[in-house]
């Protein structure tokens, strides 16, 4: 339904055979079975063995707390992102420029929210509630990507999210396919086919909007120049500065550095731009050919952490419609749990009767 | 014939303005299962809209596609019923405008399905399962919500009130219409009096029958509606997107 009606290659190039891989590589460890642990055996040895051997860890198996730890907080955050990542695309479905766009972005954002409900669902075989994670949420105890906290401005920037923070977020997510957490690998590999439909239409109304009028190729450059730097930063710190990376990679949560991340995802937009016929913001980006990769301008980091404590353009406003919406939606669920109580209520005495 | 193109266009304005309206509701909703189905029954809307208004196109033969017509009509050209127009209010308020739609929406395709007009029965046989679900789904509320709690009681009756009245308009008399909207009033009247009753809410006595919608006579809402709907589209005459 996403259209295949517009020239050119395939925008997410070769990241969708990726996340083919990993699915099968998922499966072929599951064919391989694993032995269970002995009684009385030494678990934390096994879960090590489990994890050297690429098999994947279940929510039965035990697992060292700080690994359960890590992870809720990583698939939370990520749910989190999904939800609140929402609003920015939201922000232009009442004023898509044509019926067709407008069916296609409506259907996206609703993609974001079921990928919201996988997330939360495989946080929770991690032994924690949605309604827990959802609280911290609003309390600002956890936190969400803060590329979201950047606003959408017009409608190319619909095309730039789609096509640079769908682009990043595929990049950073498909070694995820491959986390040693069966339930969070296994998600991961389901949002990440449809991110690549994302992309890939964000790319396809950039790649509109850039061979039609005059004030149409502006639009889209302007929303280029707003998103690269940002989407840049969606890698997190340099991998010098990143508090979390050593021991994610040992688990195999992590399969790759933040740095090494950014790269591949600058690697693969330097040609997608070019037949966009867009230009990258970035006076310093050439090919090197020593490192057979592009060197680039790192973006902003300051500004990464200003946004990432709070005071991004949006984080206030972000934060105050999911709240919004949450308290303006109590009512509702106190009813219909209140009826959902009431037909229990009968259905039981139907029963005694 | 020359019924055929009015007919197919207020029925195409029914459905756009209804999407428009229920994806407002995006990123808004009480829960987050709501949001997705809120967006669904809006795709729905939105999805008959575009094959109604492209039909409505080709029936008028000025060259107008769907989006010509979306886009580029103001107001008054506008043929939608005046239901669909109003603001969202509560989610009280727009479960009871889903369930008046939707109960006049299912007979509606029902009798579409079964028209001579080919292609206004193939989209009313795609339409009318989608209308089953809507209904479906605005029953299960309202009824949660008119048997809750006392406060989704109050407002769910206080919603029905409000919308009740703009029913009439739906089912007035086109009796050289593929589909005489007349003749749904009784099985319409069927569905929500028995969801209602279910539901511990009754019908309000309505002293006034507002109407307008098919002659382009409208609420105050629908300009602001449009005027954000069209505003980017507008702005690039010509433009493709």
């Amino acid at each position: 339904m996403y259209g295949n009606d517009f020239p050119g290659e395939d925008a997410p190039g070769g990241l969708l055979g990726e996340v083919e891989a990993a699915e099968a590589a998922l499966r072929a460890a599951a064919e391989r079975g694993r032995a269970a642990a002995e009684p009385g055996s030494d678990l934390a040895a096994y879960f090590a063995e489990v994890v050297d051997a690429d098999q994947k860890i279940e929510p039965r198996d035990w697992m060292p707390e700080a690994y359960r730890r890590t992870l809720i907080r990583q698939i939370a955050q990520h749910a989190h992102s999904e939800i609140i990542g929402m609003q920015p695309e939201g922000n232009w479905i009442s004023r898509a420029p044509s019926l067709k766009r407008k069916a296609i972005l409506l259907a996206k954002v609703q993609d974001e929210a079921g990928h919201g409900l996988y997330l939360y669902a495989a946080a929770e075989t991690l032994g924690v509630s949605r309604d827990e994670l959802v609280d911290l949420l609003l309390d600002g105890r956890q936190k969400y990507s803060s590329i979201f906290n950047y606003p959408t401005l017009s409608w190319a920037d619909v095309g730039a999210i789609g096509w640079l923070v769908d682009g990043a977020a595929i990049v950073n997510q498909v070694p995820l396919c491959r986390c040693s957490y069966g339930p969070y690998a296994r998600a991961m590999i389901r949002v990440c086919k449809e991110e690549s439909f994302h992309q890939r239409q964000g790319y396809e109304i950039l790649h509109t909007l850039a061979h039609g009028t005059a004030a149409q190729k502006a639009m889209a450059q302007d929303s280029v120049d707003r998103w690269w730097y940002p989407s840049l930063a969606m890698f997190g710190p340099p991998d010098g500065d990143s508090t979390h990376s050593a021991q994610s990679m040992a688990w195999k949560i992590k399969r790759f550095s933040n740095d090494e991340l950014r790269q591949r995802f600058v690697d693969m937009c330097v040609g997608q731009a070019e037949a966009l016929g867009l230009r990258l913001p970035d006076p310093e980006l050439r090919w090197n050919d020593e490192r057979q990769a592009y060197d680039f301008t790192q973006p902003d980091y300051d500004e990464l952490m200003r946004v990432i404590k709070g005071n991004g353009p949006c984080n206030r406003q972000r934060m105050e419609h999911r709240r919004r919406a949450h308290s303006e939606g109590a009512w509702v669920r106190e009813a219909a749990a209140a009826y959902a109580a009431k037909r229990a209520v009968k259905e039981k005495e139907k029963v005694a009767a | 014939m020359s019924e055929l193109f009015p007919f197919t266009l207020a029925l195409g304005d029914d459905a756009l303005i209804a999407a428009q309206r229920l994806a407002e509701w995006s990123t808004r909703a009480p829960e987050m299962e709501e949001d997705i189905a809120l967006s669904n029954i809006a795709l729905d809307q939105l999805g008959a809209a575009r094959l109604l208004l492209s039909y409505a196109g080709e029936l008028e033969g000025a060259g107008r596609d769907e989006d010509a017509l979306a886009y580029l009509r103001d107001d008054r050209e506008f043929r939608n019923c005046l239901l669909v127009e109003l603001p969202n209010g509560d989610f009280a308020v727009t479960m009871a405008k889903l369930l008046v739609l939707s109960a006049y929406q299912v007979p509606l395709y029902t009798a579409l399905a079964g028209c001579p007009d080919e292609r206004l029965a193939a989209i009313g046989g795609k339409a009318r399962k989608e209308s089953a679900y809507h209904l479906d789904h605005a029953a299960l509320w309202v009824r949660r919500l008119g048997d809750g709690t006392e406060e989704s009681h109050r407002r769910m009756q206080a919603g029905i009130d409000q919308v009740w009245a703009y029913a009439d308009e739906l089912f007035a008399a086109r009796p050289d219409a593929p589909v005489d909207p007349a003749t749904l009033r009784s099985e319409f009247d069927d569905t929500v009096t028995a969801v209602l009753a279910e539901a511990t809410l009754t019908l309000p006595e309505v002293g006034w029958t507002p109407a307008g919608g098919r002659d382009g006579v409208h609420t105050e809402h629908l300009s602001y509606l449009l005027a954000e709907m069209q505003v980017v589209h507008r702005a690039h005459p010509g433009a493709r997107w």
